[in-house]
This record gives structure tokens, C-alpha cells and sequence, in this order.
């Protein structure tokens, strides 16, 4: 048997020495990936942001909670640059002063630090936690299918963003209990996204023929299945990052996450939505922020999910 | 099938109880005295005695939990502690301004987001795709109370004066009257469960206004509501959009979908007989998933709009804590978000065969 197959292969004309070069998956995947346009964007605005926030000090000309008072800067000025034909005797506002007389520019550059670390450290810590209980309860069924899920039913039964305002009134208002909270609430997204391509996946035929040769359980669990359901997980996982950014600045923005003088995004826009109709820069700019930041998260997931899909061609 | 849905039905009590429990206990949890939120700081401990006495709190929390259960079972959420209403009356009055928006925030969210997925994923890697593609990121990326207050200022103050300009905030233009459906049937004396049905009929300006025949009042509230369906719905369209098209390309890369070509079936068929029925299975999922966040994004939305629906009124209860009300609105959404997931299950079922056998 073993004889009959391999006998075409040894049949077969020997191949230049750089075609049997093997290339590792990861190598393979890391190609991919840097061809891939989306990747290639979100990947370039990640990095942008990873910048700004290492080397926000250098980029931002005021500290985030300086008070720029002088002669004729009103509260809530409109954005003034040189280069567009700003009075230069005007200091160069380049997203204007918020209410308390602050420069929005420098408050935005500090609140990349913020919105990064809120969604690497919530995101990592849900996913981990929502894989593992996912993946049990998927391939195990029956009881422990049913009490990891009626549990991860409990929590999915409140609206996330309910469910984080819930924790944050119980814990208190700020910005560490909000990461709390927010990491907490989409642990059951995880969770079940993992076990419904661990469902789907458990009926395919590969994973019946590591069963009929002896596979162990942990063994088909986390090297046939898993593997193979981690797509969906790295789409929704990247999904995942924009969510818990985009949650943080929500309970930010109904006051109970970070506090002032914080320079954080969302709590900059509920600081200032009343400014909306005489003052939208101070709505506009912050908002554009986190929409960047999200896209970038979105971008590469995106290229990932392509590039990790060994059926589809790059 | 059946036996499926008996037993979906059944594991749904202990998820009942266990969103009864948590938020009792999570309410139980905010740390402060109710009574001093109520009665103000210098209320005095007689006072206070006498506050905890009428609402129950000097009693053992597991009592407090069964007469709460017990009361719950018989439809009585108790009576808010600020303003000593029905809780029912309150819930009566906000959900159906938070269940229209959600409403139409799903329709808008799904109708286009499926379309927005399957035309990208059929036209994949064209222009259109591209398109698609890059609105649907931008969508998906956007703060929900941003985009709001964006559309506020583009459609109330931006194209003020043109046919496009919509109202920013409120459910009906100032001055509108809109008589209660108990007034209007004559059923100002009913009780309980025949009371609260009619008055959450009768909170829902869109169903009211048709009864009475109130055209005009109807186009108005749903004026009133394009904004904040689409800030709410926007979110939502963009997600649903992605996984549609990853799903879609997903299924057009299997086999079977090379054997309907292959028979020579119509491009039209193959997609939508063959490709979109197999990609179904994750979109519902997320269609699913979506509604909790069409929920929260109504709760941030509607503080935007300034619409008198659940979300103001549940962040209201809870700064100032008043448990009954929190308790209820949340007890009550969960039910609603739980029903959902149980429709996504089933229709698990009925799209893929091979998971009700197991």
C-alpha cells in the first residue's frame, strides 16, 4: 500500500534545487499578507498610530491639559494654520481649542496612547478566555456544551454596552474598571462565534478520518479543528478590537468611563456634543480619531482573513 | 425538529432565571444607599428605616430575590422608587420608542447590508467590490453617538432650507398632539396586563398615529426617526455587509458550487440556491449578535436624539438608583435579546441539517 503511493513520486524527474525549497505556512501567510491591499493600508495606519503614540511627546506642541490663553484666542476656536492663511500672529492651532481653552491637536495625539491600550488589552484577554470556553463546548457537547453556553447565554442576554454601563456602576466610574467591563462583556461573542465553526467544522470528513485513525480528542481538537476555525475568530477578533474601542469611548462619552482631564477620545466627544452646531470641530476631530483607529484594526483583519484562507489565492 | 424546539424552549428557563439573578444582584451590588440617593444626603436614619421598611431592603437579600421572582412571575415589576409610578406604566412608555428604532435600525442594517455583501462578494475584486468594500470599513469604524451627531449637523444645520433638512432631536415636532389610545378607546380605568398592552400600543407614535388615522403625525415620527436609525443601523449594515461577503466567498469556493455551474445552472440560481442558502448559517449569526448592538447603540443614540426611550431612561435609573427600574428594563431587554438568540439557533437548525441530528 504504502509502496503503491509513493511509487509515482519516486517516478517523478528530479526538480531544480529551489523548487524543493520548502517554504514554513508562517512565511507563506507573512507573503500573503504584505501583498495583500487591505493589509497593506491597515497595517500602514496601525503603524501610524503606534508612532504617535510612542512619540506623542515630540508631536504634540502643548501638554494635553495646558491651558492656551492669549489675546484674542477665544473658547472653542475654530482650527488656525499658517500654511492655510492663519493670522500668523495666532499660535497654530491645527484642530483649534476645545472649551476649557485647550489644544484639541495635542489631546488627540495623547489619546492614541489611550484608545491602543484599551483595545490590545481588552481584545487579548476576551479572546483568550472566549477561545478556550468556545472550543470546549463546541467539541465536548452535551452537558458542558449546555453550561458553558447557557452561561455565555446569561451574559450575551445583555446588550454589551448595558451590560459594561451594569459593571461600570457597580465597579465605579473609570478608565480601568471600563477596561474591566468591557473585556468582560465580549468574552461570550468569542465564544460563540469559536463554537459554532467548531460545530460546523467537527462534521467535516478530515475530522472523522483522525477519528477512525486514532486521533486523541485534545489532539483533533486543537490541531484539526481549531486551526480551522480560527478564521472567523481573526475577522471577528479584529471587529472585536474596533468594538471595544468603540464601547470604551461610549461609556466614556455617557461619562462613566475615563474622567477628565483625560485625553480620551470618546469622552472628549461627550464633553463637547453640545458644541456640535457652533463649534463641530471639537465633534468632528476626535471622532475621526477612533474611526481611523478602527479602520486600521478593520484593514488588516481583513487582509489576515485572505491571507490565512488557504483556499483563496492572494 | 420539534423535540429541537421543545428543548431550546426548555433550556431557556434556566437562562430566564439566570439574567433574573445577575441582575439582581448586580443592581444589589451598586455601591450607595438608595435611601440617601432618594431622599438626599441628610436624610435622616428614621426616615431612612422607614424608606427600607416600605421597599422591602432591611430584609436578607435571598428574600428580597424570591419576592421579587414571585412578583415578577405575576407580571409586577414593582414601583419605581423616585416618582412611585407602576414600573409597568414606565416601561409602558419607553420601550416602544427604543423597540422603533431598533427596528428600523435592523431593517435598514440588514436589507442593505446582505445586498451591500452578496454584490461584493459575486463582483469580487472589481470596483464595485472595492467600493463596497471601503464604505463598509469606513461604516463599521464609525462611533455610533459620532455619526449621530455628524447627521445632526449635516441634515438639521448644513442642509437647512433644502428638501433634505430633518429634525435633530425629538420624537415629534413641538406642539404635535397625539391622544393616548386609553383616552381615545375609553379605557382610562383598565388594569394590569389589558392596561399595559394598550399603553405600550399607544407609546408607540408610529402604531398610534395609524390607528387613529393620524397620517400626518405618522410621517412626522418617522421623520423624526431616519437619523437615528441610520446612526444606530449604521454600525450594523457594515458588519453585516462583511460577513456576508466572507461567507459568500467562502461558499463560492466549494465544490458543490463548481458542480451547479458545471450542470450548467443559471449564474443566478447558482448564487442564490447554492451559494447564498450555505452562507446563510454565519450571516444570521450575526445578524443575531447584531441586535444587543443595535440595542446599546440605541441606549447611546437616543441620548443624542434626545428621544425619550429605554437608554435614557435606564442611565437616568442607575445614577440615580432607582433598583426597581433598572431591574425591569433590564430584565426586559435580556428577554427580548434572548428570544433572538433562540430564533438564531433554530434557524441554525433549519439551515444546516446536520446540527439538529447531533
Amino acid at each position: 500500500m504504502q509502496e503503491s503511493a509513493s511509487a509515482p513520486f519516486a517516478a517523478a524527474p528530479a526538480r531544480p534545487a529551489e523548487q524543493l525549497r520548502v517554504q514554513s505556512p508562517f512565511v507563506r501567510t507573512v507573503r500573503r499578507l504584505l501583498r495583500n491591499r487591505s493589509a497593506q493600508v491597515g497595517l500602514a495606519i496601525i503603524t501610524l498610530l503606534v508612532l504617535i503614540a510612542l512619540f506623542a511627546d515630540v508631536i504634540a506642541p502643548y501638554a494635553y491639559d495646558q491651558q492656551i490663553r492669549q489675546s484674542g484666542l477665544r473658547r472653542r476656536s475654530p482650527p488656525c494654520i499658517h500654511l492655510l492663511g492663519c493670522d500668523r500672529d495666532k499660535p497654530q492651532l491645527l484642530m483649534g481649542l476645545d472649551s476649557n481653552f485647550r489644544d484639541l491637536f495635542s489631546r488627540v495625539v495623547y489619546g492614541s496612547r489611550l484608545s491602543l491600550q484599551i483595545g490590545f488589552l481588552t481584545t487579548g484577554a476576551a479572546i483568550l478566555i472566549g477561545t478556550l470556553l468556545g472550543a470546549a463546548a463546541g467539541y465536548a457537547g452535551g452537558w458542558a456544551d449546555n453550561a458553558i453556553m447557557r452561561i455565555m447565554d446569561v451574559l450575551l442576554a445583555f446588550p454589551s454596552l448595558l451590560l459594561a454601563i451594569a459593571i461600570v456602576s457597580v465597579l465605579g466610574p473609570g478608565l480601568i474598571n471600563t477596561l474591566l467591563a468591557v473585556a468582560i462583556v465580549s468574552i461570550p461573542v468569542y465564544a460563540r462565534v469559536v463554537r459554532a465553526s467548531v460545530l460546523s467544522v467537527k462534521e467535516m470528513d478530515y475530522i472523522a478520518a483522525s477519528h477512525a485513525l486514532g486521533a486523541s480528542p485534545l489532539r483533533i481538537l486543537f490541531v484539526r479543528i481549531l486551526p480551522n476555525s480560527l478564521t472567523p475568530l481573526i475577522v471577528v477578533g479584529t471587529l472585536g478590537i474596533a468594538t471595544a474601542i468603540l464601547d470604551a469611548a461610549g461609556l466614556s462619552f455617557l461619562g462613566l468611563g475615563a474622567q477628565p482631564p483625560t485625553p480620551e477620545w470618546g469622552l472628549m466627544l461627550g464633553e463637547e456634543r453640545n458644541s456640535v452646531f457652533n463649534a463641530p470641530h471639537l465633534v468632528f476631530f476626535p471622532g475621526i480619531a477612533i474611526m481611523i483607529t478602527v479602520l486600521g484594526f478593520n484593514l488588516l483583519g481583513d487582509g489576515l482573513r485572505d491571507a490565512l484562507d488557504p483556499r483563496r489565492k492572494a | 425538529m420539534w423535540r429541537f424546539l421543545i428543548r431550546r424552549l426548555l433550556l431557556l428557563l434556566p437562562v430566564m432565571l439566570g439574567i433574573l439573578i445577575v441582575t439582581f444582584v448586580l443592581v444589589r451590588l451598586i455601591p450607595g444607599d438608595p435611601c440617601k440617593a432618594m431622599l438626599g444626603e441628610r436624610a435622616t436614619e428614621e426616615k431612612c428605616n422607614a424608606f427600607r421598611e416600605r421597599f422591602g431592603l432591611n430584609d436578607a437579600i435571598p428574600i428580597q430575590f424570591v419576592r421579587y421572582f414571585g412578583s415578577v412571575l405575576q407580571g409586577d415589576f414593582g414601583t419605581s422608587i423616585k416618582n412611585g409610578r407602576p414600573v409597568t406604566d414606565v416601561l409602558a412608555e419607553r420601550l416602544p420608542m427604543t423597540m422603533e428604532l431598533t427596528f428600523f435600525a435592523t431593517l435598514f442594517a440588514t436589507a442593505f447590508g446582505i445586498a451591500l455583501g452578496v454584490i461584493s462578494a459575486v463582483r469580487h475584486n472589481t470596483g464595485v467590490d472595492v467600493g463596497a468594500m471601503v464604505f463598509a470599513n469606513i461604516g463599521v469604524s464609525m462611533p455610533v453617538f459620532w455619526l449621530g451627531l455628524m447627521l445632526a449637523y449635516i441634515f438639521a444645520l448644513a442642509l437647512k432650507g433644502t428638501p433634505f433638512q430633518l429634525p435633530p432631536s425629538g420624537r415629534l415636532t413641538a406642539g404635535t398632539d397625539l391622544p393616548s389610545l386609553l383616552k381615545v378607546w375609553g379605557m382610562e380605568d383598565a388594569q394590569g396586563i389589558q392596561r399595559f398592552v394598550v399603553l405600550l400600543i399607544s407609546n408607540s407614535v408610529l402604531l398610534n398615529s395609524l390607528i387613529q388615522g393620524r397620517l400626518d403625525v405618522f410621517a412626522d415620527a418617522l421623520r423624526h426617526l431616519i437619523l437615528p436609525a441610520a446612526a444606530v443601523g449604521t454600525i450594523s449594515l457594515a458588519i453585516i455587509a462583511r460577513m456576508t461577503r466572507g461567507a459568500m466567498l467562502d461558499a463560492l469556493t466549494q465544490d458543490y458550487v463548481r458542480v451547479a455551474r458545471a450542470k450548467g445552472l443559471a449564474e443566478r440560481a447558482v448564487i442564490l440556491k447554492h451559494t447564498f442558502r450555505n452562507a446563510l448559517v454565519p450571516i444570521v449569526t450575526i445578524i443575531g449578535l447584531q441586535v444587543g448592538g443595535l440595542l446599546s447603540g440605541a441606549v447611546l443614540t437616543e441620548t443624542v436624539f434626545s428621544l425619550p426611550g429605554v437608554g435614557t431612561q435606564i442611565v437616568d435609573a442607575i445614577i440615580a438608583r432607582d433598583y426597581p427600574v433598572v431591574q425591569a428594563f433590564t430584565v426586559l431587554i435580556a428577554i427580548i435579546f434572548v428570544v433572538v438568540n433562540l430564533i438564531v439557533d433554530l434557524s441554525y437548525a433549519y439551515l444546516n441539517p446536520r446540527i439538529r441530528v447531533s
